[in-house]
């Protein structure tokens, strides 16, 4: 089911956590919404739960407004961070309670719903843990009847907060690859919330990345990757340095060295640019910008190489990690891609 | 560390092991015998019977004493949270000469009721209040702090699920509740078999009706009787010791099943 | 039109609370049911002491039983909280920071008195020190009287109030450990320096907590203490023991008199009880009661 947030503003005791807040959301998507701490992410998945009402602004499902639903209205999956299964119940308790609290109108007969819990145990390569109570699984078995739990309601609308951020590395890249595909499977519109940017961009079909409050940018993967539209999106995806620039008709200068032409709609003054490490070329020494190397470190299969460039300004470059330099060399390199941001 | 243990034997072991070897040297038929006497079955009938609808009634008020305290805020909370503790600091026979002042036909509570024919003080009804006072902060105080653990989360789960408040709150809420709930019932109940001081006042003291065992320990050392006395004693300590086992067992057995115990 | 939805969806419950009207429901019925348990016995006290007036509440407290009683209950009181206290701080000692056999067996038994009756505890010292036993007969032909004397009472008192010190400070002593002992032994301190300088300071709040609460309950200990005092008027009553005799010879206002005072003093424990936890908290353990 589509999901649209317009205009949302959501206050705490006055302070306020959401700004005019809009997102549209595609049925049958799996979206991610990645900020840092304190970036209204869970706020706003909260209140796409109904579990937060929001101070002004409406959220539809479909057509249908639905920012007066109450949480048990909106017929939504949730799944959180620290699980937060019943603990007294059984693992097939836990995953039938949606369906047992139904009014008798529309709950299925006991069988039924039995039948359901089990298939769902399948689904999430559970089977045969139906008797155990929540305290004897590990964290990740945990998380995986949460969300078999979750669906157990056929929700319009699945929302995940942090639903890996509990576990560990290597838990979380299984269970990262077979949440995908899960959804692929089901088809359940998602939305999850995450901090991890690894996470996010190998995980979900389009990312909404907020700050402060505010949607800085929503697009797939590659858009985010490739075309930040904002410093902020910028510098919290991937790794990336920033270097003052001056423009003087289009030419984009450092200094007195020439990295290449704006195409951008910025042709004069000073400016900001942005470059990822990997996107650059070694030139002849003095044919680009040159700086001393200041560190390096390997990452990968590469030697990360922060150069210094005078004034106390660092960039950092990736080298082929069996290219010998000594420590202090002078390197010269040009931005083989970059994005233009205006200064200040 | 030797004195602990000296210090111990002598205030606990030592008294315990005369109980035993008193009444052992009845042999079982006389222990029998004092024990079944008809007076003594109907003071520990008259113990029991009171003690387990006080502390029933502890469990419904004190659950829910605790779910307010815990959950609510209102003006003076603080207070009424340190007031609970009062049966716990008030000495028990000032508490049943003051609960039978309120409770006697001509008292303030009492006289509410005398028109209606009913009588609280001097009847097992009486017996009843002053175990449900001395017993109630034993179920608040257990209840209390398993609650404050209970994570939002699952509530807000449990609501997302489509469960109704009342629905979480009987069938997530209360069951998570459950192994505190049984604790605080046993501890409140094995705290009013016990009861003396309070309880004498108001009870009445009419044998076969309302008379407690306890009293009727005491009412045997008056006469000599130490055998009777130890006897009626030695029934009620293993009934006490089969509480705290049964205790042991709820909280070991919630600790293994949900991963928390009292 | 923004106000107005703003202003509907606030008086909306959210979902993990009751409607205001449910809590303020259940919030007056809570303070009914306390107010009519709790509070109202507590007035009933002060009230029916001074209901003759505040001349004969003072009478009462100043007749020559009433202050014997009174001495009685401060001296037994005297004796027996610091020998628990001193058993408590030993008892804590050793089971937190020592490993031996029968280590959980000694921490249940040391709450053995809070399950038993208290006239159970008075009676196994009539029968330890009454006229059918070993010990009674054999000091009292030394002229030591246990049974029906200050001995008895200050015995059957320790009993009773034994294990408030040391299972406050028990659950302390482990959370703490040894690790600062073992610094101040490695820093050269000697036993006692380390107990007076490192331990003590560390647990001081728990302790005072726990002897505040040993010392209400020996005060006012009457099952246990009633079967051994044989009530000697002026000699052997306690207040609490004072206090019935008074009431049951029809006295109420002299029985509600001296009552008062042991209310006054569960209410100054109270305070003080409540001023200890909402300010060291986090210094004593949650394992009261």
């Amino acid at each position: 089911m589509d999901v649209r947030v317009t205009n949302v503003r959501k206050e705490f005791d006055r302070f306020p956590a959401l700004h005019d807040v809009s997102l549209d959301i595609h049925s049958g998507e799996l979206i991610a919404l990645l900020g840092p701490s304190g970036s209204g992410k869970t706020t706003l998945l909260r209140l796409i739960a109904g579990l937060e009402m929001p101070t002004t602004g409406r959220i539809f499902f479909g057509d249908t407004d639905a920012s007066e639903w109450t949480v048990q209205q909106r017929n939504i999956g949730f799944v959180f961070q620290h699980y937060a299964l019943f603990r007294h119940m059984t693992i097939l308790e836990n995953v039938s309670f949606g369906l047992k609290v139904r009014p008798r109108s529309t709950r299925p007969p006991a069988g039924e719903i039995r039948r359901r819990a089990l298939e769902l145990l399948d689904l999430v390569q559970l089977s045969g843990l139906e008797k155990r109570y929540p305290n004897q699984l590990s964290g990740g078995q945990r998380q995986r009847v949460a969300l078999a739990r979750a669906l157990a309601i056929e929700p319009a609308v699945l929302l995940l907060d942090e639903p890996f951020g509990a576990l560990d590395a290597q838990v979380r890249r299984e269970l990262r690859k077979w949440l995908r595909e899960i959804h692929d499977r089901t088809g359940h519109t998602t939305v999850f919330v995450t901090h991890d940017q690894e996470e996010a961009l190998e995980l979900s079909d389009r990312l909404c990345v907020m700050s402060q409050g505010h949607v800085e940018q929503v697009g797939t993967p590659d858009t985010i990757y490739d075309q930040p539209s904002s410093p902020f999106v910028f510098g919290f995806i991937g790794e990336s340095s920033q270097l003052p620039v001056t423009l003087v008709d289009g030419e984009i200068r450092h200094g007195n060295t020439a990295i290449g032409q704006s195409s951008g709609p910025l042709t004069a003054g000073p400016a900001r640019l942005f470059f990822r490490p990997h996107d650059v070329d070694i030139v002849e020494p003095g044919a680009g910008l040159t700086g001393t190397v200041h560190s390096s470190r390997r990452v990968g299969g590469t030697r990360r190489v922060e150069l210094d460039l005078g004034a106390g300004q660092l960039a950092e470059i990736d080298l082929p990690f069996d290219q010998a330099f000594s420590q202090s060399a002078a390197i010269s390199f040009r931005p083989r891609r970059w994005q233009l941001f205006s200064a200040g | 560390m030797g004195f602990t243990l000296a210090y111990f034997s002598l205030i606990i072991m030592l008294p315990l092991l005369a109980l035993a070897i008193r009444s052992a040297g009845l042999g079982p038929m006389g222990f029998w015998a004092a024990a079944t006497d008809p007076r003594v079955l109907g003071a520990l009938r008259v113990s029991f019977v009171t003690a387990l609808i006080a502390a029933a009634i502890n469990v419904v008020f004190g659950t829910l004493i605790a779910w307010v305290l815990v959950r609510y805020r209102f003006p003076g909370r603080r207070i009424f949270d340190a007031i609970i503790d009062l049966p716990f600091a008030l000495p028990t026979a000032v508490a049943g000469i003051a609960l039978t002042a309120i409770y006697a036909p001509n008292g303030v509570v009492g006289s509410l009721f005398a028109p209606l024919g009913w009588r609280i003080a001097y009847t097992p009804a009486g017996i009843v209040i002053a175990m449900v006072f001395i017993g109630l902060p034993f179920v608040v105080r257990t209840i209390q702090p398993i609650l404050e653990e209970v994570s939002h989360e699952v509530e807000e789960a449990s609501a997302t699920l489509g469960a109704s408040r009342f629905q979480t709150i009987t069938r997530v809420l209360l069951p998570s509740l459950t192994p505190a709930i049984l604790t605080g019932f046993a501890l409140a109940f094995a705290r009013g078999v016990g009861e003396y001081g309070s309880i004498i006042f108001i009870a009445g003291n009419i044998p076969f009706v309302s008379e407690i065992a306890p009293l009727l320990i005491y009412i045997r050392l008056q006469e000599f009787n130490y055998v009777g006395a130890t006897v009626i004693a030695t029934v009620m300590l293993l009934i006490s010791f089969a509480l705290l086992f049964a205790i042991n067992l709820i909280q070991a057995w919630s600790r293994r099943r949900y991963g928390y115990g009292h | 039109m923004a106000t107005k939805l703003t202003a509907r969806r606030r008086r909306k419950a959210s979902p993990t609370s009751e409607s205001p009207l449910v809590q303020g429901l259940l919030i007056a019925l809570s303070l009914l049911f306390m107010g009519v348990i709790l509070l109202l016995p507590l007035y009933a006290v002060f009230h029916e002491a001074l209901s003759k007036g505040i001349g004969s509440y003072f009478a009462a407290l100043l007749e020559p039983d009433a202050q014997s009683a009174i001495r009685l209950t401060l001296l037994v009181a005297a004796i027996a909280v610091p020998l628990n206290l001193i058993f408590g701080l030993a008892a804590s000692w050793a089971i937190a920071k020592f490993e031996f056999k029968g280590k959980a067996f000694l921490i249940t038994l040391i709450d053995l008195p809070f399950s038993v009756s208290p006239v159970i505890s008075g009676l196994v010292y009539v029968l330890l020190f009454g006229a059918g036993s070993v010990l009674g007969p054999f000091l009292k032909s030394y002229g030591i009287e246990v049974l029906f004397a200050l001995p008895g009472i200050v015995l059957a008192t320790i009993f009773v109030t034994f294990p408030f010190v040391a299972r406050e400070l028990i659950p302390l002593m482990q959370d703490q450990g040894s690790g600062d002992e073992e610094a101040a032994l490695s820093l050269g301190a000697n036993g006692w320096q380390t107990f007076f300088r490192v331990t003590l300071p560390n647990i001081k709040w728990g302790l005072l907590y726990g002897v505040l609460l040993c010392n209400a309950r020996a005060m006012g200990e009457f099952g246990a203490v009633a079967v051994v005092s044989g009530k000697i008027r002026g000699q052997t009553t306690t207040i609490p023991l004072q206090v019935e005799m008074l009431y049951n010879e029809y006295n109420a206002t002299a029985a509600f008199a001296l009552a008062s005072l042991l209310a006054l003093l569960a209410l100054v424990t109270l305070v003080l009880k409540s001023a200890l936890e909402w300010r060291f908290s986090a210094e004593i353990a949650a394992g009261n009661h």
